[in-house]
């Protein structure tokens, strides 16, 4: 009985003191940085003034719908195809490199290791560097957003099939069931639904991601973007996000509709 | 006939989960292994169909040894030892009949198996065994709409549908309502003797395992202290399986 209440008393200080040190951190370096915090929070109101006022879509806008539309639907399907490639390669990828499924230790550990490889090369480094020899293509765009999916895709779905298919696996291997047999019955029927779920996810993130990876390889939707913001034709670049913002958010609304369905 | 002699198993060096297991079931009958939890109950269960690889030791089924089986001959006697899971293992996804129809896998080629390709005969097999624990009706419903008691006939059914002369159950009822227990328990025994069955359970419920059991086998420590008729299971071998007395669970 005592022991517990000092315990929580500790445990009230810990998280005290933890506080105290994240605020003092916070004052310290704005004080290093002379960073006056008041008219740091008054220029927020104006900044979003100055968007409003600026990137606002005119009347005269609207002829650059077709134009942005096209554009667009171009970096949606580059998002999609990327993202599906990316699932294909990366889902028996992941097959041989889980713990339960995996072929051995050291097949595990590459395979890891390749995951966490091109995943954590930020997207604006892999534009960069696939530039270089693919030129400014959409095809430079499609590597970038797959060779970034497919790290992000392996790792995840390694994880589903550890969690969810372990036991089902068992059951099958317990009745003499050959390694393909309880792959193809048990595991990707019993991960489909997660899988399924990490796809739609990333096709959305990849059509946010698709817009700045157009802006350096100059194709899609961030082209025309940054096309327009580069000629101080802010309505169009206001409408330009405006397009991408309700494109993602119909996309969202599609995927949960899917999600359902599934799960 | 299943005879298990001299069985070793430990997962850290001198710290032996197993030491020097011995025991024989004749078809026919169910046998309760009961014992502490850690005493290394699940640990003989599975390395009874090689799932947990022993240390030493010789298992025997009909007089072959498993242990010593390579991959393909090991593969051929799995198939003969039927596996139910107190979490039941299914493909929630799937039908009830399609879980079913996973135990004859084991007798398939690789291909036919790796895209379900049933024949007519198994499919007709899968009903009447479904209807034999009182499915039948279930037979095109996903089985995560099931309850735990259903999930686990299926299990049953899916361990039947092996032809199998020996099945293992670890924990069967331990996730079930006391009704549903009752079920699965008397249809495991029903099983037994309709197939001649060996039919392995580990048990925490020492009066389901009297109420059931022919045999019981107790496990302390990973060492067998009992191996009798269930009828021989007295208050003291209890009290020293479990360290303490447990009068009330034998009425």
């Amino acid at each position: 009985m005592q022991s517990s209440a000092k315990y929580l008393t500790r445990k009230g200080w810990y998280q005290t003191a933890i506080i105290a040190i994240i605020g003092g951190t916070y004052i310290l370096g704005s004080w290093v940085l002379n960073f006056d915090n008041l008219s740091g929070l008054m220029a927020v109101p104006r900044a979003f003034g100055w968007l409003g006022i600026n990137f606002q879509p005119t009347a005269k806008s609207v002829e650059y719908l077709p134009k942005i539309w096209q554009k667009l639907m171009q970096t949606v399907l580059l998002a999609i195809s990327s993202t599906v490639v990316a699932a294909i390669i990366s889902i028996f990828v992941a097959l041989i490199g889980s713990k339960v499924t995996g072929i051995n230790g050291f097949v595990q550990l590459i395979v890891r290791g390749i995951a966490s490889f091109f995943r954590n090369i930020p997207l604006v480094a892999w534009s960069m560097i696939l530039l270089f020899s693919f030129k400014q293509s959409d095809f430079t765009g499609f590597l970038a957003l797959l060779l970034m999916s497919i790290g992000f895709l392996i790792r995840a779905f390694m994880e589903i099939i550890e969690d969810e298919a372990s036991e089902t696996m068992l059951a099958l291997k317990a009745t003499g069931a050959s390694y393909f047999q309880v792959i193809f019955q048990a595991v990707l029927p019993q991960i489909l639904p997660s899988v399924l779920s990490w796809i739609l996810y990333m096709i959305e993130n990849n059509v946010r991601d698709a817009t700045l990876v157009g802006i350096l390889t100059g194709t899609g939707i961030g082209f025309i973007f940054d096309l327009y913001y580069k000629s101080f034709r802010f309505d169009a670049a206001g409408m330009t996000v405006l397009s991408i913002i309700i494109v993602v958010i119909g996309l969202e609304l599609i995927s949960n509709q899917i999600r359902k369905v599934i799960l | 006939m299943l005879e298990v002699k001299n069985l070793d198993k430990s997962y850290q060096k001198d710290h032996p989960a197993l030491t020097n297991i011995s025991f024989s079931v004749k078809p026919g009958t169910f046998v309760a292994i009961i014992g502490p939890s850690g005493a290394g109950k699940t640990t003989i269960l599975r390395s009874l169909n090689q799932l947990i690889k022993d240390d030493n030791g010789e298992i025997l089924l009909d007089g072959s040894n498993i242990r010593s089986a390579n991959k393909a001959q090991l593969r051929k006697y799995r198939r003969q030892i039927g596996m139910v899971f107190q979490n039941y293992n299914l493909v929630e996804r799937l039908t009830v009949i399609e879980n079913v129809l996973h135990g004859r896998l084991g007798y398939k080629s690789t291909l036919a198996g790796v895209f379900g390709r049933y024949t007519q005969a198994e499919k007709e097999e899968a009903m009447s065994l479904l209807k034999k624990v009182g499915l039948e009706d279930f037979a095109l419903q996903r089985c995560s709409e099931l309850s735990g008691g259903q999930k686990q006939r299926v299990g049953i059914a899916r361990s039947l549908i092996q032809h199998p002369k020996v099945i293992l159950c670890d924990e069967p009822i331990a996730s079930l309502d006391p009704a549903s227990a009752q079920t699965v328990m008397q249809l495991l025994k029903d099983l037994t003797e309709e197939y001649n069955l060996i039919c392995v359970a580990n048990l925490h419920q020492i009066n389901m395992a009297k109420k059931y059991a022919d045999q019981i086998i107790g496990i302390r420590k990973g060492q067998l202290v009992f191996d009798e008729a269930a009828d021989l299971l007295s208050e003291d071998i209890l009290r020293t399986l479990y360290d303490q007395d447990i009068t009330k669970e034998l009425e």
